[in-house]
């Protein structure tokens, strides 16, 4: 897809592929690393603290990511992008910092414990959980999720794609039924961001949570929540207080966007990167980064498919999911597999329950999970002949 | 010359940046500078322009909702 530019490898040092890309993208894409080298060489002061002229450079740099980040989202304001360490910690603002006790959150069975530890956690507090149940490929019945509302629902919390089985949840239309119902809807774009269009204002996305480290291809340490022109942000508390750099002659923390909730010195450096890595992602365009992965997505789930004794979860079609194939060999633990293609055919993947032990449940797996490739768009069909290969002679030898 | 100076005073420095950007994009001359001491106890960036860019200025602001604190005269 990629012609006349120079291409990373999804081939590590010593020769082994890359397929673990639902939990950290690798390689990423050409001007990441040199975009952080250069930042940390050139303008690494502490953005927007003191007024001299690296500073404002580093500051600079750290609002051309919100401006991309907005941008990317269809979010029409940049100052309404609030950066923070990953999706976690933006999932958890809002969590904590918008729910009451006394109010009732409407989710699925498929998140991630990013989602539902919090929720845990806020339900020993008074908040109510209705986790609507998917069908056995992952996928949601929106009108489950209306069914589901109470006179006290004020938000539905959705992963826009499972990170188990890649099936795609219905947000668009989740979108609808929130703002039908005068609730809010915060989507968890973990799995998405970068490789499927999401545009806030047409989605009905009023909080949208994103992480820098996957498929938005910059590094680690990254992340964070986009508000949507609907929330009153005088509703969503700050969970953590401290220095913004603004209204120093105060103790309590301001009010305004985005200070209100970014205390504390930002990952300017791994920004750096992020802003590389979304400029990198515009410039190919989301759509062709998808097409790749379909296509890729696509070899492995036919190959897959004729293999004997293998079961694949999810939704079994290219153009219905993300490129992250969950799967099992009959007679074969996933951790064994785990080590044997690691070991022995050099293929890097993540097999167990994945921090989502309801998406597992969901779909049968637990509490041995299963055997996860994770493509990015850097992997090639020799890398899926290669896994092909490899899961066939594992299968053949306990057949 | 001795040009006077608009200067606006915003609350955070992400307001500055968004302000810069509007300005450059409408072809405004201006530069971020430290807070005049004299002017907050702060230790933020300002936004200073020419003064007699300040109708386009108002305008500029006005037309993108953009937040800031105060407009000065220096
Ligand atoms: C769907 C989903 N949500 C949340 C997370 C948590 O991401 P992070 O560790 O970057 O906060 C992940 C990945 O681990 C994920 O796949």
């Amino acid at each position: 897809m990629m012609s006349g530019l120079p291409v990373p490898s999804s081939r590590t040092k010593d020769g082994a592929i890359y397929l673990d890309n639902a939990a950290t993208s690798w390689p990423k894409p050409p001007g990441v690393a040199a975009a952080i080298v250069q930042f940390l060489e050139q303008s690494a002061a502490n953005p927007g603290r003191s007024g001299h002229r690296m500073s404002v450079e580093a500051a600079r740099m750290v609002y051309q990511a919100r401006e991309e980040i907005a941008s990317l989202f269809g979010a029409p304001d940049p100052l309404r992008v609030i950066f923070g360490q990953n999706i976690t910690d933006a999932i958890n603002l809002v969590l904590h910092g918008f729910l009451h006790p006394g109010d009732h959150v409407v989710t699925s069975s498929m998140e991630h414990n990013a989602v539902m530890r919090p929720l845990r956690v806020l339900e020993s507090k008074g908040v109510s959980v209705t986790c609507v149940p998917c069908s056995p490929d992952g996928r949601l019945d929106p009108q489950q999720i209306e069914d589901a509302i109470q006179p006290k629902t004020r938000l539905i919390v959705l992963t826009h794609a499972s990170n188990v089985c890649g099936t795609m949840l219905p947000i668009r239309l989740a979108g609808e039924i929130a703002h039908r119902h005068q609730i809010y809807l915060l989507v968890d774009a973990a799995q998405t961001a970068g490789v499927f269009p999401i545009h806030m204002e047409q989605d009905s996305i009023d909080f949208l949570a994103f992480t820098g480290h996957k498929s938005l291809y910059g590094p680690t340490g990254t992340g964070g929540l986009v508000l949507g022109t609907r929330v009153d942000h005088e509703l969503l508390a700050p969970i953590r207080q401290g220095g913004t750099g603004s209204r120093s002659e105060h103790e309590t923390q301001p009010g305004f966007l985005p200070d209100r909730y970014e205390s504390g010195t930002p990952n300017s450096v791994g920004l750096a990167g992020l802003l590389a890595a979304i400029r990198w992602i515009s410039s190919m365009g989301v759509e062709a980064i998808r097409s790749h992965e379909v296509n890729l997505c696509n070899r492995l789930l036919v190959g897959l498919a004729e293999i004997p004794g293998i079961t694949i979860y999810g939704t079994q079609s290219a153009s219905q999911q993300t490129a992250t194939i969950g799967f099992n060999i009959r007679g074969v633990s996933p951790s064994t597999a785990a080590l044997q293609l690691d070991e022995e055919f050099g293929i890097l993947c993540r097999v167990g329950l994945h921090c989502a032990p309801a998406a597992h449940h969901t779909i049968g797996t637990f509490p041995e999970g299963c055997i996860r490739f994770g493509l990015g768009v850097f992997n090639t069909m020799d890398d899926i002949d290669q896994a092909l290969f490899a899961i066939r002679q594992i299968a053949r030898e306990v057949q | 010359m001795n040009a006077s100076h608009a200067v606006i005073l915003v609350d955070s420095t992400s307001h500055a940046l968004r302000i810069e950007k509007l300005f450059q994009a409408s072809g405004l001359a201006c530069k971020l500078i430290p807070v005049p001491r004299h002017l907050s106890s702060d230790c933020g960036v300002c936004v200073r322009c020419n003064s007699t860019d300040l109708p386009l200025i108002h305008q500029v602001l006005d037309d993108a909702r953009a937040p800031y604190h105060s407009i000065e005269i220096l």
